[in-house]
């Protein structure tokens, strides 16, 4: 077994290091050409679709000259590639555009709700992800135990309500009805940063952690008890290594390798987490941002931010795969036919 | 292909190892399981308040009856919202439209994503590149933004909606069924019947639909729920139906800026949303139990496929 293995290995050395990166080269390049769809995807439904971008701002207001106008200043009237090229390349050189419900630059909007945005995203994922792995290997080595029971029906009852549910239910016990310890909703001025009041992020943030637990939970869980179950874990066990050395390192870096592609998928998650939670907590993010422009109907900044989410979530795509590739040492060598 | 060969031309092929209504079979089996009955009671129930809430309303929905944000009393059990109207009779009629509308997306999803995961992996080469790509381009956006996406262009219209999320959902259900369905176009039977000449959509509709019952009906539940939570989600952004009309996702927005005062104005629709979600919820899982036999869910399990892990027993 021993020697197959390491004639396996030895090998595939030579082979493997250059496939990987390959494959990695091929993955990223797969994700630009989705990215460039999605951006003809969102520029084709928010310019093309029935009721054009400027019927839709105008609204009942609309009148021909008024339309002509604006059909003008949005380049309605050209052609159709030319519109996509001209507004792609905006996109590329900076010139975003302004925002049709006050005039103001784009980019100058959105900046300092996507730098608040990523604060939110990046402590919800980082508290979340520590906090689903933990309970979830606690659950798998007390399986069948009351913790276990406990938090395996508490995981699929949370897996199953919406955010602005669990959101409304801790405004209600820490911010209104039982105690006051929290403000219910931030009273930060869109246009200012999120650090300047810290204690406004505790509650969107353990919304989202409420929400991103149970799914990690779940798979740690799952993935613990395979790996403790395993005949190396036996192995280990039989030779007398100490049950924490058979957890810390033998058990856990297993059971890690399909977690991390969990934690990815937690993250895409989030970007459209991110959405409700702002809204409900009236935070200054790009969630907040797009519920605010689908409302006023403005186009520009529904483009940007739509792009903007978009190309995070593909971008955490190319991200996850490539590091559950170089995380699972099977994937590395090409599978037999 | 080789082990296909050597069937004889004459032979027929064998009965596809599937019973008549075996779906009913397994809901009889599902809902016999302790999480089975749980889960589909509290949807149930919920559902039937949704149902029949319209017509045992004891007020008007939209009239304005009181002050706003009144404390519960004999003649309003759940108080006043923001403009005095009776949350109970708002309660009872808030429910139904979401109902339906997440039911359609979830038809919706099932039977285009079914469509496309089923062609991609039985038809291979560019057709199965073709969709694949697609569902990779949708599955950039996440769900509630692709709707909010064409919301924002066309307006808070319902059949929008219901398309909008009907189409975020296709591309899960997709991946799951192409990786179920390239297992199946592999089995011997299968094979037998291409041999004889049957034509790929008469193959596809008649040997491998039958077999993808377990997996269709574990992404029904799954998918349902998903829509009850982003239909609720829009219509709490405010998105959905338009005012005055009731909504359970609408009413917890209007009414939490008097939380203290009549908690139960948002109270009341918010435990009907997470009930009936839970209830979907736990049904799914016992379905998904009792079919595939592992404590995981498909998306779950396709992860693990997708790594190349072992399947866990």
């Amino acid at each position: 077994m021993s020697v197959a293995t390491a004639s396996v290995r030895r090998g595939s050395s030579r082979a493997a290091a250059h496939p990987i990166r390959t494959l990695v080269i091929r993955r990223a390049a797969l994700g630009l050409v989705t990215l460039l769809l999605v951006s003809v995807v969102v520029f084709l439904a928010t310019e093309v679709l029935p009721g054009n971008a400027a019927f839709a701002v105008l609204g009942r207001s609309a009148n021909p000259v008024r339309l002509h106008a604006l059909e003008r200043q949005l380049h309605l009237n050209r052609g159709l590639l030319d519109q996509y090229w001209t507004w792609l390349s905006g996109l590329f050189s900076g010139r975003l555009g302004n925002s049709l419900a006050n005039g103001q630059p784009v980019w100058s909007l959105v900046e300092p709700r996507l730098v608040n945005s990523a604060v939110l995203v990046l402590l919800a994922g980082a508290i979340g992800t520590v906090v689903g792995v933990v309970l979830g290997a606690v659950a798998a080595l007390r399986k069948d135990g009351w913790f276990d029971h406990v938090s395996s029906v508490g995981a699929l009852a949370v897996t199953s309500l919406p955010e602005f549910v669990i959101a409304i239910t801790l405004v209600i016990v820490f911010a209104t009805n039982v105690w006051h310890l929290l403000p219910a909703v931030s009273l930060l001025p869109p246009g200012s940063y999120a650090w300047s009041q810290p204690q406004l992020l505790i509650l969107p943030v353990a919304t989202l952690v409420i929400v991103i637990v149970p799914y990690l939970f779940r798979m740690m869980r799952g993935a613990m008890i395979e790996a403790l179950e395993s005949d190396y874990v036996e192995m280990a066990r039989l030779k007398g290594v100490p049950e924490w050395r058979v957890v810390f390192t033998h058990a856990l870096p297993s059971a890690m390798a399909p977690t991390i592609q969990v934690i990815g998928l937690n993250f895409l998650y989030l970007a459209g987490g991110v959405v409700v939670v702002e809204y409900v907590f009236n935070y200054p993010g790009i969630g907040q941002g797009l519920v605010f422009a689908v409302g006023n109907r403005d186009i520009p900044v529904v483009q940007f931010i739509v792009l903007v989410l978009a190309a995070f979530y593909v971008f955490m795509n190319i991200l996850t795969d490539v590091i559950a590739l170089l995380a699972s040492p099977r994937r590395r060598i090409p599978r037999e036919p | 292909m080789t082990a296909a060969a050597h069937v004889p031309p004459a032979a027929r092929p064998a009965p596809a190892p599937v019973r008549r209504h075996q779906w009913l079979a397994t809901l009889r089996t599902v809902v016999r399981t302790p999480r089975g009955a749980i889960g589909l009671g509290l949807a149930l129930s919920v559902t039937l308040l949704a149902a029949i809430g319209p017509a045992i309303a004891p007020r008007s929905p939209t009239a304005l009856l009181t002050v706003p944000f009144a404390k519960p009393s004999s003649q309003f059990p759940l108080g006043s919202d923001f403009l005095g109207r009776d949350v109970l009779s708002r309660v009872l009629a808030g429910g139904w439209v979401l109902l339906v509308m997440a039911v359609a997306a979830t038809a919706l999803g099932i039977i285009v994503g079914a469509a496309a995961g089923i062609s991609a992996a039985y038809l291979r080469g560019w057709t199965d590149s073709f969709i694949m790509r697609t569902v990779d381009v949708i599955l950039a956006f996440p769900q509630l933004v692709f709707a909010l996406l064409l919301v924002s262009v066309i307006g808070p219209k319902l059949w929008l909606i219901v398309l909008a999320v009907g189409l975020s959902h296709a591309p899960q259900v997709a991946r799951v069924l192409r990786s179920a369905t390239l297992e199946i176009s592999e089995r011997d039977y299968v094979k037998a019947v291409e041999l004889q000449g049957m034509r790929p959509p008469k193959v596809m509709r008649q040997e491998i639909l039958p077999n993808l019952i377990s997996p269709l009906m574990v992404e029904t539940g799954l998918r349902l729920t998903y829509s009850i939570v982003i239909m609720a989600g829009l219509a709490f952004l405010g998105f959905g139906q338009q005012p005055p009309a009731a909504n359970w996702g609408s009413m917890i927005n209007e009414n939490r800026i008097g939380l203290t005062l009549n908690p139960w104005a948002v109270i009341a629709p918010a435990l009907l949303i997470a009930l009936l979600t839970i209830g979907t919820n736990t049904f799914t899982d016992a379905v998904a139990r009792v079919t595939i036999g592992v404590d995981r869910r498909p998306e779950e399990a396709a992860l693990v496929d997708d790594l190349g892990l072992q399947e866990v027993k």
